[in-house]
């Protein structure tokens, strides 16, 4: 029930962003100037976490997908749900524990 | 042959055989079930790829500039992923935030209303990202060269 929750959030949170992160990437049709200018508060602390957020919130959204098409599909799916569920959760864990310290090295040390 | 199973025979069975009902309004929904699905596998696929070009490799954000953008859609093959990215999310997202409307917003009059705004932004943003991975232009005329690939000025 909570992953189900939570797949909802997520998905419309991701929906929300796209929709701004093509605007900011059109500016690329403006100029160079207000393209860096855009993306240049991509790179400032705060955003950077609201980018591990992000990642975050797709990683989950992302293999739960995976596991409602397993549950949908895969004859045994059904009877595993909860075990594939605590699989998303693992490999949710690895993924951002592979992701995060890279990235926020990057955003807390990375500079011009 | 006793004149009483004679007569059971002749009964018509108590119900109308089963009979699978015309749907009248097609398999909208069904399609879309199946295609949430498809484009999700093709999705994991392309945003992974996406956010590790863009976040991991190198100096991870701090990369990304005019100059890192021109690089990429340079290759047609960064042009296509851009694009199929841009199609299979707008409409994955779309169709799933038009099924989470139709979940919640009860009165006829709201439910209009957001899906009209749901469809309206679909529309700008899918054209408009269309527009600029096949418009881009990585050297434009009377840009400092600094802020360009390189390869404008070789
Ligand atoms: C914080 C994380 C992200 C960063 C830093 C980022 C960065 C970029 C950059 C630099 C571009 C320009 C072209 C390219 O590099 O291929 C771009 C384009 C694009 N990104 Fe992202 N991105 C992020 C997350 C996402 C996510 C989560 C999605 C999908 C839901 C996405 C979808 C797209 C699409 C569809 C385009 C093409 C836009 C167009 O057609 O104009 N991005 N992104
Ligand atoms: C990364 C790969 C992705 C996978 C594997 C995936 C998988 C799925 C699946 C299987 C569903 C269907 C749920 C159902 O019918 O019960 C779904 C729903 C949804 N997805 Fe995705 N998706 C992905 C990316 C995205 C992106 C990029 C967005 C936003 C632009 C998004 C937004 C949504 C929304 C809003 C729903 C509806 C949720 C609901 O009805 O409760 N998804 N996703």
């Amino acid at each position: 029930m909570w992953s189900w929750v939570a797949h909802r959030v997520t998905g419309v949170l991701i929906f929300f962003f796209l929709l701004v992160h093509v605007l900011d990437t059109a500016l690329v049709r403006v100029s160079p100037e207000a393209y860096n200018a855009a993306i240049g508060t991509y790179q400032t602390p705060i955003m950077g976490l609201g980018e591990a957020g992000l990642v975050a919130a797709i990683v989950f959204h992302a293999f739960n997908g995976i596991r409602i098409l397993l549950v949908d599909f895969w004859a045994q799916g059904p009877r595993y749900q909860k075990v594939m569920l605590w699989v998303v959760v693992g490999l949710f864990v690895v993924t951002m524990a592979g992701f995060l310290p890279r990235h926020l090295v990057n955003v807390f040390t990375g500079g011009h | 042959m006793t004149h009483g199973t004679a007569a059971v025979a002749k009964v018509d069975s108590p119900r109308s055989p089963y009979a699978r009902r015309k749907t009248t309004r097609g398999n909208y929904e069904l399609y879309s079930w199946v295609f949430m699905r498809a484009s999700g596998v093709v999705l994991l696929v392309l945003i992974f790829g996406h956010l590790f070009v863009n976040l991991m490799v190198g100096e991870g954000v701090h990369a990304i500039d005019f100059g890192f953008v021109a690089g990429k859609w340079a290759s047609p093959m960064w042009q296509v992923w851009d694009l199929l990215m841009l199609w299979l999310a707008m409409i994955h997202g779309t169709n799933g935030v038009r099924t989470i409307i139709n979940d919640y917003a009860t009165r006829d009059v709201t439910r209009g209303v957001l899906k009209g705004l749901l469809y309206l932004a679909f529309a700008v943003v899918v054209v408009l990202g269309t527009l600029v991975i096949f418009t881009f232009d990585a050297c434009p005329p009377g840009s400092p060269a600094e802020l360009l690939p390189s390869f404008c000025t070789a």
